[in-house]
């Protein structure tokens, strides 16, 4: 297997985007962030894969007009996937490992508030006995909280304490829609909203976008004195139905975890769009109490569709850049309920970038 | 003046879809008011029934009946329901293990307030009035009573009778579709009669309808060019099959018309001529709906005619094709 790292990472996320559901208006500055990180030219660039759904905004198409944001005269290998960014970086990744090319820009883009999120994603669900009931969002994630609940697994001063971190470490991300800590007591003082969840246990609609390069071996070494070198990275899925799982589980998680070495993580960045969900990937990752989780404030306090997932990837990313730790691990999810789930694992060194 | 121009859209779409003998299966029985399950390799019944077994992968073929009565799982209040629900008052969505089931399926029940709903509760069916095979002939959950689920008129004997086979499930969504800043300029000129188009800095190409960069090395175009009503046809078709929504009479010709100064083709229609004398290279200008009708709107143009005058050259538009 080749070394391959993360080399680059640039974000956008806002409450709102007032433009183009194709949102190249914020992916080009993204690319040029990009360029200006690496060095390079949109012609150094080996692949290109995109993470969008056009169901998010009503847009037909929207990643071929994405495309005008790369330019492609002369034409670029490029590929797309309905999917998260951090599934589109594996793609990327496994597109590497064949030969094939030595570098990739990886990028996705969202117009969630175009329309009603939690109602669009029930079309992500089966089609005969769930999407005709129009299972919101929200509702699923309640349906999961309240069996963790009930199990005693959780308690709701367990989910007020990672709303709280988040909030405050999202004080110094400048890119999450929703920060300011304050108390476990005040946000347990809040009204419940879709009881068991109140409003700060669910992530914000947040439109944005967000873009990681990758490089391998001596590509990645000419960009950076850290990269961060892709230790592992694992994806699975669990059924879709919300009948036929423990909902207090995230069987896919535990076995991405196994198939990567999380020995010696000092940093997780996990993609928990509601409270709960949190709680349920540290199990299951079996992280210690001494890992620092969601230092950039983390989905729950801005979770751009398409976008969030790869995200963690890339603050992950430039915590290894700046030697701030080691190694770190990052997870993305994508379906209701923590259906499926990607684990990426980053370290300053290739050791074990070769698993 | 707002950045961009915004507007409503609904996107929709009934999707046909057949339904396999599984769940075809279990839809029968919803029609005929009956809820039908699959036991699993495990033994477990399971409702809805998994077209193929968790474990063995073999398809589901043992099939049971369960009861329209059932334990709360879980729930969560649904403060404020969006659009298709099976309530359009606040409600709760509910897991529910059925009587004979062994695992939980999802639905909504009918209560008022958090209050009135609980882990451990005792729900039972509520039936729609008319049933067609679908999982909303389940109207929704309610709290049991003594005497079970209303009566509804439903066919005695054996299960499956006249099996349903296909489903059809509407889906509409609704947006607020903004434009892009260059697009939004675009309509703003065409509310007032002008035809904009926007200039890539660095291959000096004229995009018209303007992108925010340029596709072919990914600029950011910037500088907003006004471009001629006059053009030239670089090809065209003539449309003579008929088609859902079509407004115009076949046969009728659609052109890519390459308006002079620009360098990206518009589509449009071709009238004033008959189709089979429209041609690449003919020359044709603008003709505009009455000022009166404008809006933020390509259809401002009502169609491009004829100008009578030379055709191009080739070597005019042949970079264009």
């Amino acid at each position: 297997m080749r070394d391959v790292a993360v080399v680059g990472f640039a974000q956008r996320q806002m409450e709102e985007f007032d433009g183009s559901p194709t949102c190249v208006e914020l992916l080009v500055p993204l690319f040029a962030e990009c360029y200006e990180q690496t060095g390079w030219t949109r012609r150094d660039v080996g692949f290109w894969c995109s993470g969008s759904s056009d169901y998010l905004a009503g847009r037909s198409f929207s990643f071929v007009s994405a495309v005008d944001a790369i330019g492609v005269i002369p034409p670029v290998n490029e590929s797309h996937v309905e999917m998260d960014l951090a599934w589109a970086m594996y793609e990327a990744w496994l597109k590497i490992q064949t030969g094939e090319v030595d570098t990739a820009l990886v990028y996705a883009f969202g117009k969630a508030s175009a329309g009603v999120l939690r109602r669009t994603l029930a079309l992500q669900l089966e089609p005969y006995t769930m999407t005709p009931l129009w299972p919101d969002t929200v509702s699923l994630a309640g349906l999961q909280a309240r069996a963790g609940l009930d199990a005693g697994l959780w308690d709701e001063r367990a989910m007020a304490e990672v709303a709280n971190r988040s909030l405050t470490d999202a004080e110094k991300n400048e890119y999450s829609v929703r920060k300011g800590g304050s108390s476990v007591e005040e946000l347990l003082a809040r009204p419940m909203y879709a009881d068991p969840l109140r409003k700060h246990d669910c992530s914000p609609v947040t439109d944005g976008a967000a873009a990681i390069v990758l490089a391998a071996g001596d590509r990645a070494r000419e960009v950076r004195d850290r990269p961060a070198w892709i230790g592992g990275v694992s994806h699975y899925i669990d059924p879709m139905s919300m009948g036929t799982r423990d909902l207090t589980r995230s069987p896919s998680t535990a076995r991405a975890a196994a198939a990567v070495d999380l020995d010696g993580v000092e940093l997780a960045e996990l993609h928990a769009p509601f409270s709960h969900q949190e709680l349920i990937l540290r199990h299951e990752l079996g992280l210690a109490d001494d890992v620092r989780i969601n230092p950039s404030g983390g989905a729950l306090t801005s979770n751009p569709m398409f976008s969030a997932g790869g995200i963690r990837i890339g603050e992950a990313a430039q915590r290894i850049w700046s030697g701030e730790v080691s190694k770190a691990v990052a997870h993305a999810t994508s379906g209701p309920a923590l259906q499926q789930n990607l684990v990426c694992v980053l370290g300053s060194t290739t050791e074990g970038a070769s698993n | 003046m707002t950045r961009t121009l915004s507007a409503p859209v609904t996107v929709a779409f009934d999707y046909t879809r057949s339904t396999g003998p599984v769940l075809g299966r279990f839809l029968t029985g919803l029609r005929d008011a009956k809820l039908v399950g699959g036991r699993t390799s495990e033994g477990k019944v399971v409702v809805p029934p998994p077209e193929f077994d968790p474990v063995t992968h073999a398809a589901i073929d043992d099939f049971v009946e369960v009861a329209p009565t059932g334990t709360v799982t879980s729930w969560t209040w649904v403060p404020e329901p969006v659009a298709g629900q099976p309530f359009d008052r606040p409600f709760a969505f509910v897991l529910v293990t059925l009587d004979g089931a062994d695992a939980p399926f999802l639905h909504a029940l009918d209560v008022s307030s958090p209050d009135q709903v609980s882990t451990g509760m005792r729900v039972q069916v509520r039936w729609a009035d008319e049933r067609v095979g679908a999982i909303t002939d389940i109207a929704g959950l309610e709290p049991a009573t003594g005497n079970g689920p209303t009566a509804v008129d439903a066919p005695e004997g054996r299960l499956g009778e006249n099996p349903v086979t296909g489903v059809i499930t509407p889906v509409s969504l609704d947006y607020q579709y903004a434009a892009s800043p260059e697009e939004s300029a675009f309509y703003r000129g065409l509310n007032e009669g002008r035809i904009v188009g926007q200039r890539c800095p660095t291959c000096r190409k004229v995009y018209v309808p303007p992108r925010s960069a340029c596709p072919a090395d990914g600029t950011p175009t910037a500088e907003e060019v006004e471009v001629s009503q006059t053009g030239t046809i670089t090809t065209f078709c003539i449309v003579n099959v008929p088609f859902l929504g079509q407004k115009i009479t076949p046969p009728y010709v659609s052109a890519y018309v390459l308006l002079d100064g620009a360098d990206i083709a518009i589509l449009h229609l071709i009238l004033g001529v008959p189709a089979d004398e429209v041609r690449m290279g003919m020359r044709v200008k603008a003709v505009w709906k009455p000022e009166e009708e404008w809006t933020y709107s390509l259809e401002n143009i009502d169609h491009f005619e004829p100008t009578g005058d030379p055709d191009a050259d080739y070597d005019t538009y042949r970079h264009h094709l």
